[in-house]
């Protein structure tokens, strides 16, 4: 079984058997991505009931807290495959490592706004100091680093180990960010409006958000997919599977 | 030849930095100056109303004292880089980690120790209340090694790179944030009469989180910088 899984990921790690797998995944995850958000936001804007404090403008909650999480998730991602980077060199990681940054960047980028979009009606003001909004802000600065990092190394495989390193230390730094910006919120400002306390939120406003997060997830996984076969491309245009399919 | 121990490698390094420090005093003085000039700007940009400037003095000091320490990175590794002196560092025998951390420490000897001299006279310039004056000096003490030894990662990254300057900005300001918050907090406190054991413990787990990983990462990064 494990002699089995070692091969399966090497094979996985070559570029051409990448590609071509990710070509016949495509569609299906495509068609998956589709169901998922009909399903999803059919729940959420259509089915879910009105909120008894906040009326209907909850409902962007859908959009915004399925792209929050995925701006961490994508952390996650991008720092998974720089320990893979570092530890077995390993192209296809490279390659997804600086892929997933753009997109991480966007979902961080929409969490923001749809969050500031949100805040208005509730706060009355597109934006607050929150913990939460505060993290999310320095947590593009940190994709921004690393998009701008990669960008300004020539040689594509040293810029993925430089930024390979940087993902780690931004993994380990995230936590005590996310923390001390908590802390000093609760510090400065005390109780405060924007800290809503959720109560346990219901069902039928709890399923649509759970179909969201997925459908965001398999989104997140398309575009990759497209990203890293676009680059796959790019790197190897000197090889000889990339010459074969552009023949074929 | 005679054969170095790593503490003897350590302390040559940490001396020979120094030496070449002291050698140039005009860049000695130039993250100093530059610390100062900031904080004078805030008085003439937001008003010289001795309440308001009582107030944000914590934050202003540190900000100024963050963006001092900023400007100063490059100088760890660049003079080394360009001359080569860095590649026969990283072919030596020992753990490049303690070398770093040789480095790392003459350099902060140099810019963040400094800051100490000059930090109660701006505290008094601007109205800091007296009682906050001890918690400031040792804030600076333990925030401005962490400063240093992050800094020190993100100029390992950007060292090879021709303008390296903005994106080391972009790289090491982020992860600047729990030490600011944490150092402006306890003063603020200090200066309000609270307890500030949770903010410097707080800072001094940075220190040793810091003094533990940071060498670490940043002789990866060099490493990565040579290839």
């Amino acid at each position: 079984m494990f002699k089995w899984f070692v091969k399966w990921f090497h094979r996985f790690g070559s570029p051409p058997y990448f590609y071509r797998l990710a070509g016949l995944w495509l569609p299906w995850l495509t068609g998956l991505f589709t169901i998922l958000l009909i399903g999803g936001l059919y729940g959420g804007l259509v089915l879910a009931p009105t909120d008894y404090q906040q009326g209907e403008s909850y409902r962007i909650i859908f959009v915004h807290v399925p792209a929050a999480w995925m701006s961490m998730f994508i952390y996650m991602v991008m720092a998974t495959c720089g320990i893979v980077v570092l530890v077995w060199r390993m192209k296809l990681a490279e390659v997804v490592l600086s892929c997933a940054a753009p997109i991480g960047a966007s979902f961080t980028f929409l969490a923001l706004i749809t969050g500031s979009l949100w805040g208005k009606p509730m706060w009355g003001t597109y934006w607050v100091w929150d913990a939460r909004l505060t993290s999310e802000l320095i947590l593009l600065f940190l994709y921004l680093g690393v998009i701008g990092l990669y960008g300004a190394i020539d040689d594509k495989r040293v810029a993925a180990r430089a930024v390979a390193i940087l993902a780690i230390v931004g993994m380990v730094n995230i936590p005590i960010i996310h923390y001390s910006v908590e802390w000093w919120n609760s510090l400065h400002q005390g109780a405060t409006v924007t800290k809503f306390d959720k109560p346990s939120i219901a069902w039928s406003m709890l399923w649509p958000l759970l179909v969201m997060a997925l459908a965001f997830k398999v989104y997140f996984v398309i575009s990759l997919f497209q990203r890293v076969r676009a680059e796959l491309l790019h790197r190897e245009r000197n090889t000889r599977w990339v010459e074969e399919l552009v023949k074929s | 030849m005679k054969r170095l121990s790593l503490s003897q490698a350590f302390w040559f390094l940490l001396r020979r930095d120094l030496l070449l420090a002291l050698r140039n005093r005009s860049e000695l003085a130039n993250p100093l100056l530059f610390f100062v000039l900031v904080i004078t700007l805030f008085p003439l940009a937001v008003g010289a109303e001795p309440n308001l400037l009582a107030r944000i003095a914590p934050g202003i000091i540190w900000v100024a004292a963050l963006l001092a320490s900023m400007l100063s990175l490059d100088a760890i590794f660049r003079s080394d880089f360009e001359d080569g002196t860095l590649e026969q560092m990283l072919l030596s025998a020992h753990p490049v980690p303690v070398l770093v951390l040789a480095k790392v420490t003459a350099h902060w000897l140099v810019t963040g120790l400094p800051l100490l001299l000059v930090a109660p006279l701006l505290a008094m310039m601007l109205g800091l209340d007296e009682d906050a004056y001890g918690i400031l000096l040792l804030t600076i003490l333990l925030g401005t090694p962490v400063l240093s030894l992050i800094g020190s990662i993100g100029v390992a990254l950007t060292i090879g790179l021709r303008k390296g300057g903005i994106i080391l900005s972009l790289l090491v300001l982020p992860l600047y944030v729990p030490v600011l918050i944490f150092s402006a907090s306890a003063i603020d406190a200090a200066a309000g009469g609270l307890s500030v054991s949770a903010q410097l413990s707080m800072m001094m787990a940075f220190l040793f989180l810091s003094l533990s990983l940071s060498p670490v990462a940043t002789a990866a990064a060099l490493k990565m910088s040579m290839s």
